[in-house]
């Protein structure tokens, strides 16, 4: 179940601890993979953990319209073709709604939402005639609740699952699926950084009282870029402890 | 028939799985041919790939049926 052998998937955002955790689930499925993110050396630490094989690297800043353009067209030729997309490259500028600055807003949404609509837009061209294509966006939780101070980031989330609904209705008769995984509070070098009672609120939002990990947004991202999950199309999983039930 | 016609007419046959007969001049590709939206856009990637050219998107809305293509191609191909 779930094997990835001979699947070439690009993952933006690699350099961050989800992004990271999903190249190597899906690398250890048997996919080769393309990793993309703005930091040369993470990157190439991450390459050479995953070892010499399946792995192409490629450098890029997703706020830079010719980066974005490039991008698919440069993991196609590397990868030779393109199967799987994963949308994970995010950014937050938060601040209170009052004081958000039109720049903060503009960032947010060119990274989040416009760059996966303009890596998706190049990737479905190849994926259509190929008749195989599997798009996973890395959403939030907060884009279907909402969060204080997180107006631009909440907006791009929820913004990518209207994107990823309308495509996947666009694409489904070409065997392309498009879905979205929404993550609650998940361990990463934000997380680490709050203190104890920043901590104790979140943990008393989430049922299952713990913080995700990377490696279980990865799952999600395999099982969704499997075969087997096929004939789910759409749909946006939520993997949140339990924090928000839909 | 022109050999540009007849490549145009061999990606509609296999492209929409229509009888080769009824890919003529005047067929309209979404009434005549059973084509949805999405196959007029992969049609005409498959020219674009075929005749290796570019096809914008304003000339690519006015490609609506088996002649206008071959038109385009002929003005347009090398």
């Amino acid at each position: 179940m779930f094997d990835l052998t001979g699947r070439k998937a690009l993952v933006t955002g690699a350099t961050g601890g989800l992004g990271g955790a999903i190249a190597r689930a899906l690398h250890a499925q048997g996919a080769h993979v393309a990793i993309s993110g703005t930091r040369r050396e993470a990157l190439d630490a991450l390459a050479d953990e995953l070892g010499a094989e399946r792995v192409h690297v490629v450098e890029t800043n997703l706020s830079e319209r010719e980066a974005v353009e490039a991008l698919v067209p440069t993991a196609e030729a590397a990868l030779g073709g393109l199967d799987i997309l994963v949308n994970n490259a995010g950014i937050t500028r938060d601040n209170l709604f009052l004081r958000m600055k039109d720049e903060e807003w503009d960032a947010v949404i060119a990274v989040n939402l416009t760059a996966a609509f303009r890596l998706s837009r190049a990737a479905v061209k190849g994926m259509m005639r190929r008749r195989y294509g599997r798009i996973v966006n890395i959403g939030s939780v907060v884009g279907s609740t909402g969060n204080p101070g997180q107006v631009n980031y909440a907006a791009a989330k929820a913004g990518l699952v209207g994107m990823t609904k309308a495509l996947a209705a666009e694409v489904a008769s070409r065997n392309l699926t498009v879905n979205c995984i929404a993550p609650g509070f998940i361990i990463s070098p934000m997380t680490d950084a709050l203190n104890e009672k920043q901590r104790e609120g979140i943990l008393g939002r989430v049922p299952m009282n713990r913080l995700g990990t990377g490696a279980e947004i990865a799952a999600a991202t395999v099982y969704l870029a499997s075969d087997e999950a096929g004939y789910v199309t759409g749909q946006t999983l939520h993997v949140n402890g339990g924090m928000a039930m839909y | 028939m022109s050999d540009i016609a007849e490549r145009v007419k061999k990606i509609v046959v296999e492209h929409l799985g229509v009888e080769p007969e009824k890919v003529v001049e005047g067929a309209n590709f979404i009434d005549d041919l059973g084509a949805d939206s999405l196959d007029t856009v992969e049609l005409v990637m498959a020219f674009e790939e075929e005749f290796n050219v570019e096809i914008p998107d304003d000339a690519a809305e006015t490609i609506q049926t088996v002649g206008d293509a071959v038109k385009f191609l002929e003005k347009n191909s090398a």
